[in-house]
């Protein structure tokens, strides 16, 4: 289990720090289209926040609550993209073609762009979920135990 | 193509990766393995790589080092191997044979940047042209991840998935 640092330094620095990087996790997330970045990096971006919290303030602050709770979306990402995939063979098209996108006044090419944002949200959850959930494992096994089971 | 400032950059990179593997104290490995991970980095963004450069400065230097710093604290912090064995005889022959192969082999690689290289004209082309007008994406090698090659990127996030599933079957077991 991991206790809240000591120096004040850290802590004050920590909480100026952390929103940005959340912040900059999902400009990079949602800017991918247009340079570089995308699910991947954004997603562990925003996951490095989130551990960034628990090694700053402990597992037992108020700020890492909602990083334990984030431990319970595991597979919520992968739902997400292969329900984009679902919903474009709903539509009557081929697993992931995004063309096939049931949105009524988008273009084809528009369509196709708003599923790669989807599917990029997608992998980014399940990157994030999983790097903090590694660490979890990794640092406090009690702890995850009682908050999953309690 | 060979500017000054590359050459340091080169023999950063060989000091690092050579002092992760020398030295004793594993914390200042791990550490070493990340400043590795930056110059790396740089590399890839020398190289034109930007997407690649973002993601090992972001895993290598970030994430990788977080959870090789908490194996530690869960593990013994210095390696107790103090006198490592000498390199085998069977290591020194073939180690060098290996490397006089590689460089002999990189010889028929294309030149980098080449534009008649088998990889820039068979499909690459397709992709550089269409990508906008197909789906509306500047960043090709976006839209080349997550549209044209879409169920790859998607077994590739079932694979981070099983990774973490796997970490959690392991470790977080009531002793």
């Amino acid at each position: 289990m991991i206790r809240p640092h000591d120096s004040i330094i850290v802590q004050t620095l920590g909480r100026f720090l952390i929103p940005v990087v959340q912040i900059f996790g999902l400009y990079v997330l949602f800017f991918g289209q247009y340079g570089p970045g995308g699910g991947f990096v954004g997603g562990v971006i925003l996951g490095m926040g989130m551990i960034l919290s628990v090694l700053i303030f402990g597992h037992e602050a108020s700020r890492s609550q909602i990083t334990k709770k984030i431990l319970h979306a595991d597979g919520v990402g992968m739902l997400i993209y292969a329900g984009v995939g679902g919903l474009c063979m709903i539509g009557g098209g081929e697993f992931l073609n995004y063309a096939n996108l049931e949105i009524p006044g988008l273009e084809i090419a528009s369509r196709r762009s708003l599923g790669i944002v989807l599917t990029q949200i997608g992998v980014a959850v399940d990157v994030a979920v999983t790097a903090v959930s590694i660490v979890f494992s990794l640092s406090a096994e009690e702890i995850i135990e009682d908050s999953i089971n309690g | 193509m060979i500017f000054s400032y590359e050459i340091p950059l080169l023999l950063l990179l060989l000091v690092t990766a050579a002092g992760a593997i020398m030295v004793k104290d594993l914390m200042s490995a791990v550490l070493l393995l990340g400043s590795y991970s930056f110059f790396l980095a740089l590399v890839w963004a020398w190289l034109g790589a930007v997407d690649v450069a973002f993601v090992e400065a972001v895993i290598g230097a970030g994430l990788a080092t977080v959870l090789f710093l908490l194996t530690l604290f869960r593990t013994a912090p210095k390696d107790t191997r103090l006198r490592r064995p000498p390199p085998s005889l069977t290591t020194l022959i073939i180690f060098p044979l290996l490397g006089v192969l590689l460089l002999y082999a990189a010889n028929d690689l294309p030149e980098f940047g080449d534009p008649n290289s088998p990889a820039s004209v068979h499909i690459s082309p397709t992709y550089l042209e269409r990508s906008y007008q197909d789906t509306h994406t500047p960043n090709v090698v976006t839209s080349v991840l997550m549209d044209y090659r879409s169920l790859d990127t998607m077994v590739e996030t079932v694979v981070i998935f099983a990774s973490g599933i796997a970490c959690a079957l392991l470790l977080r077991r009531k002793a």
